[in-house]
């Protein structure tokens, strides 16, 4: 087991670089670079040359490329373009800000996706399970935004209960912050629960037809008990997997979520760096994103090859 | 295979999708106004003459949204052709050779595929600027390694049958055994991944258009539409509502039709 764990371990390291490389190469060696960007209209073949000269731009591309993994790995992106701050330093705060919102969405939408599905696991059929399986394609079904301004038409303008915007201050106390980001986290949830539920129904009803299961029926346990005893235990390498594809669907979900209430999230700042074509910006985002991502999934399939007994033993 | 009539939920999604396509395909005979028309204030209420009401520049919100659908359900037709033909065409190609090219090609799907489709489009979008071939042929691409996926595990299933063998042995092509031998056995699922997959496409532009990076204004669309009235809400008026639940009116009856179909093929 210890080999295969290694072995996912690696292939995940593999994929971030080969990751940071795709990230580098679709920035730099696609027509147009930060030097033109720079200089838009203005440019001349003199600047650019010069330009590329103090950027570094006239080195060989897979000597910038590992020049600028090697920053990446000690913080250093490099300096914004529209700005002139360094990246770091602009996208630290926001990223803080997004995890803030992930990680409130997440600890509450997994319990309640998980224990939702239980129970309409328990009840296959019954009227919760029937309202909560039309209820999860409804919300698979529709856009983000969509969600995010029924809330906010409801929550917001007709009762005027909670703030439509997201403003996030330095001066807020925790429990202001709290109130300020409730809709979104309220969006965040909505959005990322159904997709579990559904996967934590349907892998607990597919090991409801195993003869254990039957046996467990026939010793004349309660469906309840059988579900949470002994259905459950053997469903969890599933669940764990979704959940974790979920984690990282968060950080996806969490941009356009962010845009709909002007939340000063890593999402937004990326969105605002691809329409100022703020390439070292870009990239930093980016490689965060898809670095969360794929950390999420290595490690829900490190989990799945940890909680399957039949792998405990080498072969 | 069908046995019975629809439920009343499935043949209510098919009366919504049908609506729709009638309703855009017709743009230009029911729309009261032009698409870029100003014709009243801003964020004016419902009434006779504006039947959704304005939008943020005065122009006529009704009008907007079914050309505004042309534009966003025409965009995603054409990508989810793109996506299925190359990732169909991948797949298959893939699960009929097997060995070290399936391999080889399954592991690039792989790293495609573990960086999230949004990320992914910002960037290529950031550097070849969004105009409507970029947005077809990204996010085509991007979508194309999903498909590749679900035909890759179908075909495969199929590509080691007797009959897939007995017309090797017989000498035919490897491009005869993908199209004639295997496509016609993985087509219903095909089929149902095309229909899921155009709504995750629609999405996906709608996202896009949201964001201010998807199809670009003057032009209506669904997503930008969105985006250009999200203020009206702090007023209590719902313009931006309209345009996103006609894209969740479609994508939840596609979903919703579908998922019956798929039930169905499964003989359940």
């Amino acid at each position: 087991m210890k080999r295969l764990l290694l072995e996912r371990a690696g292939w995940g390291l593999l994929t971030l670089v080969a990751i940071s490389a795709l990230l580098f190469a679709a920035t730099n060696l696609l027509p147009g670079d930060v030097a033109e960007a720079l200089l838009g209209q203005q440019a001349t073949p003199e600047a650019l040359h010069n330009i590329r000269a103090a950027l570094g731009l006239d080195q060989p591309a897979w000597l910038r490329y590992l020049h600028w993994l090697g920053g990446a790995v000690h913080g250093d992106f490099g300096t914004s373009l529209a700005s002139g701050r360094p990246v770091a330093a602009q996208l630290l705060p926001r990223l803080g800000n997004t995890l803030l919102l992930a990680f409130l969405a997440a600890m509450i939408s997994v319990p309640l996706a998980v224990g939702l599905g239980v129970l309409s696991a328990i009840r296959e059929g019954g009227v919760l399970d029937r309202l909560v399986s039309v209820l999860s394609l409804v919300t698979i079904s529709v856009p983000e935004f969509f969600v995010g301004y029924i809330l906010v038409a409801v929550f917001a303008v007709q009762l005027g209960w909670l703030p439509s915007i997201a403003l996030i201050t330095g001066g807020m106390s925790f429990a202001q912050r709290l109130g300020a980001i409730a809709l979104p986290v309220a969006t965040l949830v909505i959005v990322v629960l159904a997709h579990m539920l559904r996967m934590t129904r349907a892998s607990l009803l597919a090991v409801m037809s195993a003869p254990f299961i039957e046996m467990a029926f026939l010793k004349g346990l309660s469906r309840s008990t059988v579900v949470v005893r002994h259905a459950l235990p053997n469903a969890a390498a599933p669940i764990v997997a979704v959940v974790a594809l979920n984690l990282g669907y968060l950080i996806v979900g969490v941009v356009v979520i962010e845009a709909v209430f002007v939340y000063p999230g890593a999402g937004q700042l990326m969105v605002d760096a691809v329409s100022k074509r703020d390439l070292p910006l870009i990239q930093a985002c980016g490689l965060v994103f898809a670095a969360t991502y794929v950390v999420l999934n290595t490690l829900a399939d490190m989990l799945v090859i940890y909680t399957n007994p039949r792998l405990r033993h080498a072969r | 295979m069908t046995s019975g009539r629809p439920p009343a939920l499935t043949l209510g999604a098919v009366a919504a999708v049908s609506l729709i396509v009638l309703a855009v395909l017709m743009a230009p005979w029911i729309a009261p106004y032009a698409e870029q028309d100003f014709t009243g204030g801003v964020w004016e209420p419902i009434s006779a003459a504006h039947w959704l009401g304005t939008d943020n520049l005065g122009r006529d919100l009704f009008a907007r949204l079914v050309y505004g659908g042309r534009n966003t359900i025409g965009v995603a037709i054409v990508t989810t052709a793109v996506a299925v033909f190359l990732g169909g065409a991948l797949g298959l190609t893939a699960a009929n050779a097997g060995g070290w090219i399936d391999n080889v090609m399954s592991r690039c799907i792989d790293v495609l595929l573990s960086v999230p489709v949004l990320i992914s489009a910002l960037m290529v979008l950031s550097v070849l600027g969004s105009s409507v071939p970029v947005l077809m042929g990204t996010i085509g691409v991007l979508e194309a390694a999903r498909v590749y996926v679900v035909a890759r595990s179908v075909a495969r299933n199929v590509a080691v049958q007797d009959f897939v063998a007995v017309a090797r042995l017989r000498g035919e092509g490897p491009i005869w055994v993908v199209f004639r031998e295997i496509l016609p056995n993985v087509l219903p699922p095909l089929m149902a991944e095309t229909g899921l997959r155009f709504c995750f496409i629609l999405l996906f532009i709608a996202s896009l258009g949201f964001l201010g990076l998807g199809i670009q204004p003057p032009a209506a669309d669904w997503g930008s539409m969105v985006r250009e009235n999200a203020q009206a809400i702090y007023f209590a008026r719902y313009a931006p509502l309209y345009p996103a639940a006609a894209i969740a009116m479609l994508t939840l009856g596609i979903n919703l039709s579908v998922d019956w179909l798929l039930g169905h093929s499964n003989g359940r």
